[in-house]
């Protein structure tokens, strides 16, 4: 077992560090690479926090829909596989439900200010 | 550079003695931008120069050429549309590649700021009028004065849309059930095939507190459906936000319609939509393609990298549309 702080608190606190001390102090080209460095570590806590939850979830879902095990990969590429052959489509039950969890949970680490999602979620 | 410039503007701008301020614009990684102003004795002009990168291009099997990229910029500007003067078409002698320059048009292309500023609240509920009118204009270009280029269909656009998708080994079962769909839906052969522009969107439009001042980028312009500019400027990803104003988080779909109706031309409603299902995939394909390049080629950028989870973004707009949840 690894030990304390965990990754995920690590990570906060250099995004931390970054946007209330160093942000303020840099301009131009370099202000907008500083941005886009600070939102990819939130994103990587975020995902560090959430994934493991969402993940289960996914592949228990997976299972059920498909009729198989396999790991989480391995059940997306058969999901991916069948739709695109036609065996499966939106009238597929749980199908539709499934996509719209598994997106969910992907704009929930990705882009959670995203508009549409915000919009989603409140439904 | 400056110096370079200098010399190719004194060679045909008569009176010119050379240029001042330039500097490279953000954007494009496919081509460069590079702005500054012509040294003049009865005033300096703004001028832009587009020219082929150094090296590294983005799709080009899929750009038009700089070459066509001018004279279809010219050919909207004699015919009246809001489009920059060509003013001169590189040569070999004047040792800045390939490309052109054009006159600059003052405005914002920022989308934010084009959606909130309060120097644009006069022209924002203009705006997806002005644009329907604008692309009846560019539709109805004449062919025969067109340069070479490509012919598009849906279906050529979806395969190769598949291919690209395909290609990054990562599955996507919403970009799946996307291509499903389109294919499913492929309306053929449009009644008319037009000049399609193929990049109409924030970014490429030139904004002023009066309204559309100039078009730009044409460089994925083809011949093929008109109604896939109207459905790729509904594309949510270019709403920034205001999601409940369809064309560009200005406007709405029937504002649009009405302005290119307006110019004496027809709008075929299904197949807009069918052009912004396929042009959220696009966007989505796209996002995946930038990343891949991140990791392959030499622009080892973290806002690359960071483009490639934006893709999801895309895949809760295709169930928006594909597959709406009910409050």
């Amino acid at each position: 077992m690894q030990d304390e702080p965990s990754p995920e608190e690590l990570i906060k606190a250099v995004a931390d560090f970054l946007r209330n001390d160093i942000a303020p102090q840099i301009g131009g080209h370099h202000a907008f690479k500083l941005r886009v460095s600070i939102n990819a570590l939130d994103l990587v806590a975020r995902q560090l926090k959430l994934e493991q939850g969402s993940d289960a979830a996914e592949a228990a879902r997976l299972s059920q829909i498909l009729g198989t095990q396999g790991s989480l990969g391995e059940l997306n590429k058969v999901l991916a596989d069948r739709i695109a052959k036609g065996e499966l489509d939106l009238q597929t039950p749980g199908l539709a439900r499934h996509l719209w969890q598994t997106t969910m949970e992907k704009l929930a680490v990705d882009q959670p200010n995203y508009a549409s999602y915000k919009r989603e979620l409140a439904k | 550079m400056q110096a370079l410039l200098g010399d190719c503007v004194a060679s045909w701008y008569p009176g010119a003695s050379g240029v001042t301020g330039a500097v490279r614009l953000s954007g494009g990684a496919s081509q460069e931008t590079w702005s500054f102003d012509i040294v003049h004795p009865d005033g300096n002009v703004g001028a832009i120069l587009r020219r082929a990168p150094q090296g590294y291009g983005a799709a080009p099997s899929r750009a038009a050429g700089l070459n066509a990229e001018a004279s279809l910029m010219q050919l909207a500007h004699e015919a009246g549309l809001p489009s920059p003067r060509v003013m001169h078409l590189l040569q070999p002698q004047d040792r800045l590649g390939t490309g052109f320059i054009m006159e600059r048009v003052d405005g914002e292309t920022i989308p934010r700021k084009i959606l909130r500023d309060e120097q644009f609240s006069q022209a924002r509920p203009l705006l997806a009028r002005q644009l329907g009118k604008v692309l009846a204009g560019i539709h109805g270009l004449p062919l025969t004065q067109l340069p070479k280029l490509r012919r598009m269909t849906a279906a050529k656009e979806i395969t190769e849309l598949e291919r690209d998708y395909r290609s990054f080994e990562w599955p996507r079962p919403v970009f799946e059930l996307a291509l499903r769909w389109l294919q499913e839906r492929d309306p053929g052969p449009p009644a008319e095939v037009t000049l399609v522009h193929g990049d109409f969107r924030h970014g490429n439009l030139i904004i002023g507190p009066d309204g559309v001042r100039a078009v730009l980028d044409w460089e994925l312009a083809h011949l093929g459906d008109p109604m896939e500019d109207l459905g790729w400027i509904c594309v949510n990803s270019w709403r920034f936000g205001e999601i409940d104003k369809p064309v560009g988080g200005f406007g709405s779909r029937e504002e649009l319609f009405a302005g290119y109706q307006a110019a004496g031309r027809r709008v075929d409603a299904d197949r807009v939509m069918f052009w912004e299902v396929m042009g959220t995939l696009r966007w989505g394909v796209m996002c995946c393609g930038m990343m891949q390049r991140f990791r392959t080629g030499p622009e080892h950028s973290i806002e690359r990298a960071m483009i490639g989870r934006r893709s999801s973004e895309t895949e809760i707009d295709l169930l928006r549309l594909l597959s709406p949840r009910q409050p």
